[in-house]
């Protein structure tokens, strides 16, 4: 796939969020102060019209990342690119202009929606700030073909609707509805469908990919769910506190996956079939804090291929992985100069 | 699978009262628990799975109230024994483990002192030092290590709570144990490890577990057997596998079917038209009618009967397994 030209380009994106301290040690210099590393020299692109997921257990950053593509927060250091330009280069009025180009779907649909408007009001809102060259009937109208194409039918039956009187499931419709109105190029789904019940998800799952060829979008997919990414994404990247560890086409890394981490978490990910039994051991305890991560690859201590004196000393690069252009890995053992201490090599 | 009833719930109603009425949340509901086994029970939102686990220990708070019903355990009809007797049950025979431990556990107590506690309420014979060195044990067995024996459950992570939980169940010697979504606020890792900590357990102690769960996947890997709510009833009870396999009830089928497997490439997600019904009017007939694809006038007019539609214990509410309506469902359409 050609990088010329992404929608996004994460480029050593940091952000740190400092860890409130005493007086005296917040006396100390800004370097010494605690921090926690959210998202730790994160890069890669979104390419125009794909479905990139982003997957991770709670901690890993993931939704951080979300929220810097949207420049919801500011970078602690290296550059979010969209659409060729530095989004902290712009100033507020240009950004005002970029924002209506990116939108975001959370979990909560509740907690989205205004109780006091109506759905049609919430979902016109957007449109009477970013597109104002429509009268009032062509928003109105705008609004209805929106509410179709989301399922809302018949739209003028639902535009006076609350929030409270619809369903959790209608309720994230209307959320992707705002999201569409002003037409954007890129959707950040954060979680979209955590909180519906499985036959619900089934029908956004369904949706959302209708709406991409629809309304020609690129969507960054955040979940910690492994099984839904499936349906929904042409590449995934599986961090790890705040770190890429594994990147490459949905199909190479589910079918071939590299890093230990990531051949964890999709050995755990349970399987509705009851003859399932699951192949991969599990890594031993649970995600260290990660305001003092492990020295080398954060991985390390929990991982069953660690090597001492590589993997507890030196931090691993993201590097493609041989022969596979599209999928680079995070690990000593897979990539880099350290790759012949790998014990399945040798046991081939 | 011994035959041996643990815990049988008998036409068991349960109401919510509202301004406009009563939501009857579990209606003539009959379930079976057998000793020794882990039963899932599954559904989505409001289908009256958590108020079913609740009802079973009496712990239904206003404006929900038991209206009917009989919960017979370890011999004894629960509804007649009163409010001392029954608290004595709570906690003591039957545990219970919630999605969120930490409202389960004491903050300004140590993960020893809760567990000493609990070791002692049930051996009130035994000295501080024993009770201890058993809870030292036991978080050991757990997997948990003995030097955070003495810190507070803020200190502790999620899953690490969760094992505690189960720890203090198993220091009473609860005889059955009702897990209300545990692993749902576990990240994925996690519940693994928790679900082959409960398998391994379930083993070494003979638990009985009812495993409360909206997550299929998590059913599918640790249950014996399988009832499926809708709208407040059981539409469909069975041992796993034909549960998963050879799934009778329309709405069982098609809520497994809508669940991704990450083991299946292109598999197709089926879609259910409609939503769960207001309990408030519930359809009348079959709760399901209106959305099942193979409801006829029967099924709008009269209300099946949870009956074994295989002859070998799976049980399925549906009338296209009755005489009057015998019509094999067609695989291609659901």
């Amino acid at each position: 796939m050609s990088d010329l030209d992404p929608l996004v380009r994460f480029d050593h994106v940091e952000k740190f969020f400092p860890v409130p301290t005493g007086l005296i040690k917040g006396l100390r210099s800004k370097e010494d102060r605690p921090a926690v590393r959210a998202v730790d020299d994160v890069s890669f692109d979104l390419h125009r019209g794909e479905v990139l997921g982003l997957a991770g257990e709670s901690g890993s950053g993931k939704s951080t990342v979300g929220r810097l593509a949207l420049r919801l927060l500011d970078p602690t250091g290296g550059t979010v690119i969209f659409d060729g330009t530095d989004l902290a280069t712009l100033k507020s009025e240009e950004m005002r202009r970029t924002r209506s180009r990116m939108q975001v779907v959370f979990q909560d649909p509740l907690a989205s929606l205004n109780p006091r408007m109506t759905i049609g009001q919430t979902v016109e809102h957007p449109a009477k700030i970013h597109l104002t060259e429509l009268s009032a009937k062509q928003r109105r109208d705008e609004v209805y073909d929106i509410f179709s194409a989301v399922g809302l039918d018949p739209p003028k039956y639902y535009y006076d609707k609350y929030p409270h009187q619809i369903s959790g499931g209608q309720r994230q419709r209307v959320v992707i509805a705002r999201g569409l109105i002003t037409r954007p190029d890129l959707i950040v789904l954060d979680e979209p469908i955590a909180m519906a019940d499985v036959s619900v998800q089934a029908l956004l799952l369904d949706l959302m990919m209708r709406l991409k060829d629809e309304f020609d979008l690129t969507y960054l997919f955040i979940t910690h769910d492994l099984a839904t990414t499936k349906y929904l994404c042409d590449r995934i990247a599986i961090m790890y506190l705040g770190k890429i560890v594994e990147i490459g086409t949905l199909r190479e890394v589910f079918t071939n996956p590299q890093h230990p981490y990531t051949r964890a978490l999709l050995a755990a990910v349970p399987v509705p079939d009851p003859r399932h039994r699951r192949t991969e051991p599990l890594p031993q305890g649970e995600i260290p804090n990660p305001i003092s991560p492990p020295k080398g690859c954060h991985f390390h201590p929990r991982c069953p291929i660690a090597q001492e004196g590589v993997c507890d000393v030196e931090r691993p690069q993201l590097l493609p992985f041989v022969g596979e252009s599209d999928h680079s890995v995070s690990c000593h053992l897979r990539t880099g100069a350290h790759q012949d201490l790998d014990p399945k090599r040798h046991t081939g | 699978m011994t035959a041996e009833i643990l815990y049988s719930i008998r036409n068991l109603d349960v109401e919510y009262d509202t301004r406009i009425g009563g939501v009857r949340a579990v209606d003539d509901l009959s379930l079976d628990i057998y000793k020794g086994e882990i039963i899932g029970l599954v559904g989505e939102s409001g289908c009256g799975k958590s108020t079913l686990g609740k009802a079973m220990m009496r712990t239904i708070s206003s404006p929900g109230h038991i209206v009917g019903g009989e919960l017979w355990f370890e011999g004894v009809d629960l509804m007649t024994l009163s409010e001392k007797e029954m608290s004595s049950i709570r906690g003591n025979r039957v545990g219970m483990v919630f999605q969120d431990p930490m409202t389960s556990l004491n903050p300004l107590m140590k993960i020893s002192d809760h567990l000493t506690e609990a070791i002692r309420t049930h051996y009130p014979k035994m000295s501080e030092a024993a009770a201890r060195a058993r809870a030292v044990e036991m978080v050991k067995d757990l997997g948990i290590r003995e030097e955070r024996i003495d810190d507070y459950p803020h200190q502790f992570s999620g899953g690490m709570r969760q094992r505690i939980m189960i720890a203090l169940v198993l220091a009473l010697n609860a005889a059955l144990i009702i897990a209300d979504e545990p692993t749902t606020a576990l990240d994925v890792i996690v519940e693994a490890q928790f679900l082959d900590l409960l398998r391994d357990l379930r083993e070494e102690f003979e638990l009985t577990i009812l495993l409360i769960t909206h997550n299929i996947g998590v059913v599918a890997e640790l249950a014996d057997r399988v009832a499926v709510m809708y709208a407040g009833k059981v539409a469909e009870v069975a041992p796993v596998e034909p549960a998963f396999l050879d799934t009778k009830h329309p709405y069982s089928r098609g809520l497994l079917r809508s669940v991704p497997n990450i083991d299946v490439d292109n598999q197709e997600l089926y879609k259910m038209t409609g939503a769960p019904p207001n309990l408030i009017a519930p359809p009348s007939g079959c709760r399901f009618h209106p959305r099942c694809p193979y409801a006829v006038d029967l099924c709008t007019d009269d209300e099946p009967r949870l009956l074994d539609v295989s002859g070998d214990g799976h049980l399925a509410s549906c009338w296209i397994y009755s005489d009057a309506l015998h019509r094999p469902m067609d695989p291609e359409h659901v």
